[in-house]
Order: C-alpha cells, then sequence, then structure tokens
C-alpha cells in the first residue's frame, strides 16, 4: 500500500492527476497509476463478458445440432437448417404478425401518450394537484407483472369481474376479454399505457422545465394563447427527447416483452398471443429444441438491432438528435 | 393578469382531463384494497364500489394460513436483500473508473458494456450457460444474472461526472489517497441520494422478479413470492387455501376471489407504504439519466 502512494505521488507531481502528456513514461505511469480503478472494473466486465458476450459466442448453436454432450463448440455445423425451419413453420406468419402488430400498434399508442400527460401537467399551476396526479398516476410503474396481469383477471373476469358487471348493467352480454383472440392485443396494450403513462412522462417533464420561460412571455406578448404555446414552444423545446426515446422504442419494436405475454397467454387466445419470445421459451426451454430456439432468438435479435440502427440513422440524417 | 374566456376554457379543460386520468389510474387499485377487505360475497354480486361491504378478512387470514407463501415471501425478502448489496457495489465500481477522465481504455470499456444493451445472445445460450455453470435450482440464480444494470452504470457514472467537483478528488490525491480510498472516503460519502436511488431501483426490480425464477427455479422451495402470486393470481391454484371440503363450491369460489385481492395487497404492501416518502428519489434517478451521458 506504501508503494502505491508513493507511485501515485511521483505521478502526481505535475500536478493535476487528470492532466495530459504525451511522454511514454508517464503513460506507463498512468496505467500504474491508476491499477486499483481496474481492479475495481475488473468483477464488472468480467460479469458482462461472462453473462452477455460467452451467450453471444454462444449464439453459435443457432446453426448447429447442439448436443449436449459434445457441448457448444463440439456440436456439429448444419448452416441455416434452423432458420429455415422457422421460415418454413407453420407458425411463421403468425408469431411474426403477432409480435409486429402488438409491437407497433404498441409504439401508436403508448408512445404519444406520456408526451401528452406531461404537457398538461406541466400546464398546471397549482402544485398540490400536480404532485396528487404525479404520485398517482407513477404507482402503478412499480407493481409487477404478475399481479398487473392478475387485477386484469379480477377486472375482465365474465364471471365476477367488475367490468362485465357494468356490461351487464347497461343491459349488455358479458364478453370473455381473456380468452377472445380479438381483444388480446387492446388489453395488452391499454393496460400497459395505465402501467407506465406515469412513469415515462418523467423525462419529458424533465425536458420542459429546461425550455426557457422567456420564450413564453415573448409568445404572451405576441397573443399566443396556451394551446399555441404548448403547440409552438413546448413541443418543438421537447422534441430532442422524443426523438432519442422513438428511436429507442422502435428499435425493440419485435421486442415484444415475454414477462406479460406468457402470463395473459392461454390456449384460448394463442391465436394472437403466441409471440417470438413465448415461442422461444415453448420449444426451447419446454421443448428442449435448444439450437432451433436459439436461430428464433437470434433472428429476432439481428431484427432489432438492425431496425435501430436503421432508425438512428435516418433520425440523425433529418435533423441531429441521435443516439450516438 | 387578464385572461380570455377562451385560455380559461382550456385551463379548466386541462384539470378536468388530468382528473379523469388520474381516476382511471387510481380507481382499480383502490378496487383491490377495498374488495379485500370487504364480504367476498358482496364483491362477486357487484355491491363493491365505492366503499368496503360486509368487512370481512377472510382473503388475509387464508394467505397467512399459507407456509409455503410465507417462505416465498421470506425468499423474497432474501433475494432482494443480498441481490440489491451485490448491485450497488457491483454498479459503483463498474461507474467509478468510467467516470474518470484519466482512467484509459474507458471508452472502450464503456462501448462493450453499452453494447450489451442492444445486442445480446438471447434466452436459450444464457440458460446453456447458466445450466452449464451449475447455478439452476440454486439461491445464487436469482442473484448473479442480474448483478449489475448497464443502465444504472451509466447513471451513476453521469452523477460522478457532473456531481462530484473534480477539485476535491485531487486535492485528497495530492494528500495521497489511493484511488479506492478517494472513492470510499470522498467519493462515496457525497454520493447519498444517487445511491439510494440506486438501492430503491435494484430493489424493486428483485422484489418484481419471476422471470428468472420461471427459467432457473424448479424447487419449490427456492421460489420468490412472485411465482406463487403467478399460480393464485393467474393460473387460479389455490387448492390448499380454498377448504372444499366442507363447504359448498360457491363458497370457496369467493374465497379464492378474496384470496387474490388480499394477495395483491400483502405482496405491494411494503411499496404502497415507502412508496409516496420515496417517490422524489425515483424521480431523481429518472432525472439524473435524462441528463445524457
Amino acid at each position: 500500500m506504501d508503494s502505491q502512494t508513493a507511485v501515485n505521488k511521483m505521478a502526481g507531481k505535475g500536478g493535476s492527476m487528470y492532466e495530459k502528456n504525451g511522454r511514454g513514461s508517464s503513460r506507463a505511469a498512468a496505467w500504474l497509476r491508476n491499477w486499483q480503478l481496474y481492479l475495481l472494473i475488473a468483477p464488472v466486465l468480467g460479469y458482462f463478458i461472462v453473462f452477455h458476450y460467452i451467450p453471444m459466442y454462444g449464439v453459435q448453436i443457432a446453426f448447429k445440432d447442439y448436443i449436449a454432450s459434445k457441448g457448444i463448440t463440439g456440436s456439429p455445423w448444419v448452416g441455416l437448417k434452423h432458420v429455415e425451419r422457422f421460415f418454413d413453420s407453420f407458425y411463421f406468419a403468425r408469431i411474426l404478425r403477432n409480435t409486429l402488430g402488438i409491437g407497433v400498434y404498441e409504439l401508436i399508442a403508448g408512445f404519444p401518450v406520456p408526451i401528452v400527460l406531461a404537457l398538461l401537467l406541466h400546464e398546471v399551476r397549482s402544485s398540490k394537484f400536480r404532485r396528487f396526479v404525479q404520485t398517482v398516476t407513477y404507482a402503478p410503474h412499480f407493481l409487477s407483472t404478475v399481479v398487473v396481469v392478475g387485477m386484469l383477471m379480477m377486472f375482465l373476469s365474465p364471471v365476477s369481474g367488475l367490468v362485465n358487471a357494468v356490461i351487464v348493467w347497461l343491459g349488455g352480454q358479458p364478453v370473455a376479454f381473456l380468452t377472445e383472440p380479438s381483444w388480446f392485443k387492446s388489453i395488452y396494450v391499454w393496460s400497459g399505457v395505465w402501467q407506465s403513462m406515469g412513469w415515462s412522462s418523467i423525462i419529458y417533464l424533465a425536458a420542459l422545465s429546461g425550455i426557457d420561460p422567456q420564450l413564453h412571455e415573448a409568445a404572451k406578448v405576441d397573443g399566443a394563447g396556451r394551446l399555441k404555446r404548448m403547440w409552438h414552444i413546448n413541443l418543438p423545446g421537447i422534441a430532442p427527447t422524443i426523438v432519442v426515446l422513438l428511436i429507442l422504442n422502435i428499435g425493440s419494436i419485435l421486442g415484444v416483452g415475454f414477462e406479460k405475454v406468457f402470463l395473459m397467454q392461454n390456449s384460448l387466445n394463442m391465436e394472437a398471443s403466441d409471440v417470438i419470445a413465448t415461442n422461444v421459451y415453448r420449444s426451447g426451454i419446454l421443448g428442449a429444441q435448444y439450437s432451433y430456439s436459439a436461430a428464433v432468438g437470434l433472428f429476432n435479435a439481428v431484427v432489432n438491432f438492425v431496425l435501430l440502427l436503421t432508425v438512428n440513422r435516418i433520425a440523425r440524417k433529418m435533423g441531429g438528435s441521435s443516439l450516438w | 393578469m387578464l385572461e380570455t374566456r377562451s385560455e380559461r376554457i382550456t385551463g379548466i379543460g386541462i384539470y378536468v382531463l388530468l382528473g379523469v386520468v388520474t381516476l382511471i389510474v387510481l380507481y382499480p387499485l383502490f378496487f383491490v384494497l377495498i374488495a379485500s377487505v370487504s364480504n367476498p360475497g358482496s364483491v362477486i354480486r357487484g355491491e363493491v364500489w365505492l366503499w368496503p361491504k360486509g368487512f370481512s378478512l377472510v382473503g388475509y387470514e387464508r394467505l397467512f394460513g399459507n407456509k409455503e407463501l410465507l417462505r416465498g415471501f421470506m425468499n423474497t425478502v432474501m433475494y432482494t436483500v443480498v441481490g440489491t448489496a451485490l448491485n450497488v457495489v457491483m454498479t459503483v465500481a463498474g461507474a467509478y473508473p468510467l467516470s474518470r477522465t484519466d482512467f484509459k481504455g474507458r471508452h472502450f470499456f464503456t462501448f462493450l458494456i453499452v453494447f450489451t444493451m442492444f445486442f445480446g445472445g438471447g434466452m436459450i445460450p444464457t440458460y446453456l450457460l447458466i445450466k452449464s455453470l451449475g447455478l439452476l435450482n440454486t439461491f445464487w440464480a436469482m442473484i448473479i444474472p442480474s448483478a449489475v444494470s448497464v443502465w444504472n452504470i451509466l447513471i451513476m457514472r453521469t452523477f460522478f461526472q457532473s456531481s462530484i467537483p473534480k477539485e476535491v478528488q485531487e486535492a485528497a490525491f495530492m494528500d495521497g489517497c489511493s484511488n479506492i480510498k478517494i472513492l470510499l472516503k470522498v467519493v462515496l460519502p457525497l454520493s447519498g441520494p444517487v445511491l439510494a436511488v440506486m438501492v430503491l431501483f435494484y430493489a424493486v426490480g428483485h422484489w418484481n422478479a419471476y422471470f428468472s425464477a420461471l427459467l432457473y427455479l424448479s424447487d419449490r422451495d427456492l421460489y420468490p413470492m412472485q411465482l406463487f402470486l403467478r399460480e393464485i393470481l393467474v393460473q387460479n391454484q389455490m387448492q390448499e387455501m380454498v377448504d372444499i371440503s366442507d363447504d359448498t363450491l360457491a363458497r370457496s369460489l369467493m374465497d379464492a376471489e378474496a384470496i387474490k385481492y388480499a394477495a395483491v395487497i400483502v405482496t405491494n404492501l411494503p411499496m404502497l407504504i415507502l412508496y409516496p416518502f420515496l417517490q422524489k428519489y425515483f424521480v431523481k434517478g429518472v432525472m439524473v439519466g435524462a441528463i445524457k451521458g
């Protein structure tokens, strides 16, 4: 420990430890001086290599016939057999349609809501009311997926659910929301909006608070009303934030989460609820067809990644804001 | 300030709209709460609307009488405590070096870490890895695979860069402090708020996690609460709690509903109590993240 402090002192005697100079000897000293930082980050890098990069290496089983006794490296190559099997499979069209359908529906319905909520909240002058709305709308974010799906089942149950009680009371017929395929996407998407709109609005509220109040004063002098100012000042003001989040959202359009779909899925609504992720789980984990389902998962990951890169490039070309 | 009539209408419209949204979010939560303490029969007949009716705690009684669920609750507490501790240590260990501009290789390391946010091997290769590491069906399967989150490392790094003055660190360095000593004695004591945010984010994640348990655990003794909750809420499996033997079927169906409402309340109780006090920290965390790094 003592010798290390001595090295630190020696290296640091030029002044700031952040000082950069090009001499070779001081570069070596910088490495030496910061050895503790490397020590600190080592377990973190180790974690990412083991739990993220080794699975990326392991994804080669998508092009092999995985045999447990031979391991990932030893299993024989079979080329695109599994990918082709997926493309030719009876379920391919259904899975892709559902995954894409839910993803797009979620984007169209779910993406604008937090923006509107933030714009409205920003207009509220009473801080009490504002805090109350925020406290309530943020709360569902902390419920687990299991609880949200459980609540959906309670409220939408044809026998004991509140929603159907109201429908019957109004003179209608009870609807089997959870087993009817045509309802699946809407229930999935709008319950998602219910759960996350408040939380997602925080980032826009942060962006809104950074808008120069002078712009509003000037617009008021020019006679612009509230709605006009929301539309012409606030919305353009948060446009960069919107673009970045839009890129991220489009990039994950095929990444329809496994957790919630899986819980909402049942044999009756399969027609509308079977997505890539649940299919991978069923054939891979439950069916032990490791290579085939790894191929399906890889297809998903690659499409997502390409989408992200494309959208990011388009956004950068069109006007600046991008992820990197 | 003079407001025109249309301005006033806009203002009222905004309040009304927000009021409706708030009601839509709040009512389901409120309903579960009152339904959980009402007579199950009244709930099923649709008589419970705004106030509990026929006060009854039968759902809670059945719930607490179930040993398996209690064990699940304890398991979740363990996963949350141990997991969060590891998460926070790993996050600091990753974020601090990356926040230092004199740390050689930080751009490469950042790329290595951030890349995993956008691309991954997927469910199956990860499952095979966990299997070959011998982690299946162990306590650590719930802890190690989610040891740290990229996003939180980025939040933490941004905080270190923007909120800890460089001069303080340099001064400590001139006094002969080693890097680890600077981190422990100078940086961390100044990082209270962001550490609180990290603890909260990670703890909520562990508390609500069911996916890794579904994948990696088959031993019921290790199940977290959320998996039992899934059986009760989603799969309607609660034969053990609903006493079919000496009751009519209708009665046990009612009890089943009561158990569901009570289960939602019990598992979210810690959150429901803590949340209003912690809200500002959560929001702060999102804000720190919003300052793009």
